[in-house]
């Protein structure tokens, strides 16, 4: 079965037909070419594909496309504004939170909606908010330091 | 004068120079550049560990609408592998089958779903034969042979002695001998394994992206397996997301892309899962180490044994270096005079084993620090005193011939017992609670590479042109760990130049010079210096420049901060650009190199194997690890860590802070809950739940100090700084988990099941004990 599903896309109303067992990951990688999200597992288990829908972080490889009518959708690439880096992207950047940066930008975007709902999380709120988001390289140890910088700059 | 420029750029943290993209999403991945215009190519898996294929039939899956083609072991009969003398693969399984998911036959279709159904209608007949699982199962009289040429199902065995080995037991006070049980483990990058292969049949020419660690080694096995002339195939690098050594050699899958593409004349992508990701696999092998150590009542060690098995799976690979480096890293941590190693790499009907981080020297590292604790603990002196007994004085050649220029173990230790507060701690935390420490060492780069052409190791290009920009062309592959970042800052010191002005292509085989890769931790000390060579040539010639512009000698010219002057003057100034101008106006646009070769001395021992260990110089690490171990289920949480390495000299101190807790993280995984499991060869952990490492809920905070010791070859005295502490760490928990229940394991991972079943077993031998008395 085919729909008509009309959604926002970092701010922009996209309009498209999709099957109804498209996934939201593919629907950004493939038809938007959103490559940011990224898919490292077979299915919900690393966090890479993370997006924000309607300001929740959300798997987007188990997450329907059709499910999305109406959603609003933020991925990394809509992060920076005018091309200036989001609190959390500098973050990330000048304290090396991303080190071969395959999870990064789900990463950012738990974090992201981590500090919509509390912008002062201490170390045991960010080790909750980011437990689904798998990272090989850096040992958690640079993502925290990331992400405490991100939200001592936005409450200063 | 640019503001931003600065006199001096190494030596501070600078953020990575490609981490803007990273954080943006802009970096593309194998997996995210543009394949609409590409087919879908999928692999056909074996259904069992060890059989005969006797026929593949694939008409039903050509019939099916929307497949391109279809091909199998017998589209190519070229064998692949990274040992030049030991190239024992298929691309795809002629004949026989190895191993459950080797390849057999692969599809290219309109989309996925087609080829995926293409795949169920490939009907292939196999005769099974007896798998064999374990190395004793292989090495069992009556076993079946994997390989015809390989009598006992010896890859390869290892016989090295240096000293005398029984003279040194007999000096010794204490003799103690026990054995090591370590799993399997994978690297499990988070970037699961995709290429893009494209042919061009008008001009016979191939083109791949790839996830690769080691481009030129893809290159040179593409134009091996496809019989093409090299330079008709082009190997791009895009970003990869980690590697760890799952990527330092070419994989099945990037040859099998390659000849879809050619079979159909076309672009195809090539996207494995994870499942996929895991069984192509390349990881640390099962290792079974029986270790023997001679030690006087101050600690010195007198002589040591150690005889190691380790379970390769179906094919070579790596495995002839990975047996090699276990022996060999036995030596250049501590002064060993007497030692002897017997290694025997066993072929198995499971995934191929290869090199991961660490490469052969972690499980036997491992042994040798718990075993060495155990020993000191039985004389009654203290783990850090066991270990300043036996020192390295730096510079030496070690027994087996191993070069040791620079050597900051000491130091480590002082910063690691000082910052975890080990005289004051250590033992008097409670029950169940522990601390343990370790020591550790890696090389910086191989001496000598395994594909040995005579060229140097390394070469770096450098242009300067009009816009007074600098391209830095380069085929380091960068695959998280920063080495362009590395390269970058190598070119801004040497040139007193704004790393802005500088910009880095990398890993074009078409454009950038040919480089080994990234393995062995090699990058930094050989492509930094061979940066900095390139650097200073340019420098020259913009320094000459300068002088005639000056009117005075080359000699007299100074440039800092972009800017040039003479020597002693105030007056003067010349800007970059004019300097540039000046330069450009003699000859155009200007190219320069730089190169690397390692000096003979460095490249090991005379013995056979005596190239594998060999380096320029080792980084050297210690760490302590706290742990709270709860006795009721064997759960152990790691609290803390704190761990010093000496890497000669940190060109980006940010940089090597994350390799230091990234490494001393692998080896927390591997220490606590990583290891792969087969059913019958089938994996149980192809997926990110069922294998488990750390997340970040689990991870603990990782104090870090870094040691100089300028080593006098490295690029401003660097050596590696992302491989020696990992093997630190397991034996550190190990030591840790001893003091916090007062019992030894001797096996890896220590998981809760493993560690409640031990301790069960411990408490009722006490209880014996006690009921005996």
């Amino acid at each position: 079965m085919k729909r008509i599903v009309s959604l926002k896309i970092n701010g922009r109303t996209v309009e498209d037909v999709i099957p109804d067992n498209l996934l939201l990951i593919d629907f950004l990688r493939d038809r938007q070419a959103l490559t940011g999200a990224k898919k490292g597992c077979d299915g919900g288990e690393c966090g890479a594909c993370t997006v924000l829908v309607d300001g929740r972080p959300r798997l987007s490889c188990i997450t329907l496309t059709a499910k999305c009518g109406g959603a609003d959708i933020e991925t990394i690439e809509g992060q920076a504004q005018n091309g200036r880096l989001s609190a959390l992207q500098r973050a990330f950047h000048e304290n090396l939170g991303a080190q071969c940066g395959f999870c990064t930008p789900g990463m950012i975007i738990a974090a992201e909606g981590l500090l919509r709902e509390n912008p002062d999380p201490d170390v045991n709120d960010i080790k909750a908010a980011l437990g689904g988001n798998l990272c090989r390289c850096t040992g958690y140890v640079k993502i925290i330091k990331s992400v405490q910088a991100a939200a001592a700059e936005a409450t200063q | 004068m640019n503001a931003n420029a600065r006199t001096s750029v190494i030596g501070r943290p600078v953020p990575l120079v490609d981490g803007v993209e990273k954080v943006t999403g802009k970096a593309q991945y194998t997996a995210d550049l543009n394949a609409r215009d590409a087919s879908v190519g999928r692999i056909l898996r074996a259904p069992v560990s060890h059989g005969n294929i006797l026929g593949i039939d694939t008409s039903r899956a050509e019939a099916l609408d929307g497949v391109l083609a279809v091909i199998t072991g017998q589209d190519c009969d070229k064998t692949f592998g990274v040992i030049p003398i030991a190239m024992n693969e298929y691309p795809m399984a002629r004949g026989k089958i190895r191993y459950r998911g080797e390849p057999v036959a692969a599809v290219v279709a309109i989309d996925a779903d087609t080829a995926e159904r293409a795949l169920e209608l490939i009907d292939i007949d196999i005769e099974e034969l007896v798998p064999c699982y374990t190395p004793a199962e292989s090495r069992a009289p009556e076993a079946p042979l994997l390989h015809d040429n390989k009598p006992g199902n010896l890859e390869r065995e290892v016989h090295h002695t240096f000293g005398n080995v029984a003279d040194g037991f007999g000096e010794a006070d204490l003799v103690r001998e026990e054995a090591f049980d370590c799993a399997e483990i994978n690297h499990a990058q988070m970037e699961p394994h995709a290429a893009l292969a494209e042919y061009d049949p008008e001009r016979e020419r191939l083109t791949l992206h790839s996830v690769t660690q080691v481009p030129f080694y893809v290159h040179l096995t593409l134009a091996r397996c496809l019989d093409m002339d090299s330079s008709r195939v082009r190997v791009v690098k895009p970003y990869v997301g980690g590697g760890f050594g799952a990527r330092t050699e070419t994989l099945n899958f990037e040859i099998i892309a390659s000849l879809l593409a050619r079979k159909v004349g076309g672009k195809v992508m090539m996207q494995l899962t994870r499942e996929e990701s895991f069984l192509t696999h390349r990881g640390r092998p099962a290792t079974q180490v029986r270790l023997k150590i001679g030690l006087t009542r101050s600690g010195k060690i007198t002589a040591v044994e150690c005889d190691v098995v380790m379970s390769g799976g179906g094919y070579a690979g790596y495995g002839l270096v990975t047996i090699l480096y276990a022996g060999a890293l036995l030596q250049g941590l501590y002064d060993i005079s007497n030692i002897k190693y017997d290694g025997y790499r066993v072929y198995t009907n499971t995934p191929p084993c290869g090199a991961m981080r660490g490469h052969g020297t972690v499980d036997v590292r491992h042994s040798f620090e718990c075993l060495l604790d155990r020993m000191a603990r039985e004389l009654g002196l203290d783990p850090f005193a066991v270990r300043r007994a036996n020192l390295l004085q730096a510079p030496l050649f070690t027994s087996n011939g191993l070069m040791v220029n620079s050597y900051g173990l000491g130091e480590c230790l002082d910063k690691v017992e000082q910052a975890s507060g080990w005289a004051e701690r250590k033992g008097k935390l409670g029950k169940g609670r522990g601390l343990g420490m370790a020591c550790s060492h890696y090389v910086s780069g191989a001496a000598k590479p395994v594909h040995w052409t005579g060229e140097p190791h390394a070469v770096v290009s450098m242009k300067l042109d009009f816009d007074g920009s600098v391209t830095v062309l380069t085929g380091a592959s960068d695959i998280g760990q920063g080495s362009t970042t590395i390269v970058a800052m190598a070119a801004a010191e040497v040139m007193s130049i704004d790393l802005g002005r500088i910009r880095v292509v990398t890993n074009d085989s078409v454009i950038t010079p040919k480089d080994n890769g990234s393995y062995s931790s090699r990058v930094t000390f050989m492509v930094g210096n061979a940066a900095i060579e390139a650097a200073k040539a340019l420098r020259e010639k913009l320094i000459n420049a300068a002088a005639e512009l000056l009117d005075v000698e080359p000699q007299d010219v100074e440039c800092e901060a972009e800017t040039f002057f003479v020597k002693g003057s105030s007056q003067s100034e010349l800007p970059f650009h004019d300097v540039a101008i000046a330069a450009l106006a003699k000859e155009g646009t200007i190219t320069v190199k730089g190169t690397f070769s390692t000096p003979v001395e460095a490249q090991g021992g005379k013995h056979r194997g005596g190239a594998v260990g060999s380096t320029m110089g080792f980084s050297y690490a210690a760490q302590a690890v706290e742990v709270s171990v709860d006795e009721a289920t064997g759960q152990v949480t790691v609290e803390k860590v704190w761990a010093a390495l000496d890497c000669g000299y940190a060109i980006n101190p940010l940089a090597v802070e994350g390799q230091i807790e990234g490494s001393v993280w692998m080896g927390m995984g591997q220490g606590l809950c990583e290891e792969t499991h087969y059913i019958n060869g089938l994996p149980a952990h192809a997926n990110l739940t069922d294998y488990r490492f750390p997340t970040i809920a689990e991870s603990p905070p990782i104090e870090v100090q870094i040691v100089e010791s300028i080593d006098p070859l490295g690029p401003f005295g660097a050596k590696e700084a992302g491989e020696g502490a990992l093997s630190g760490f397991p034996p550190a928990l190990v030591n840790a988990v001893a003091d916090a229940v007062g019992m030894d394991v001797n096996f890896l991972p220590v998981t809760p099941d493993r560690l409640l079943a031990a301790l069960i077993k411990f408490r009722r031998a006490n209880r014996r004990k006690e009921a005996t008395k």
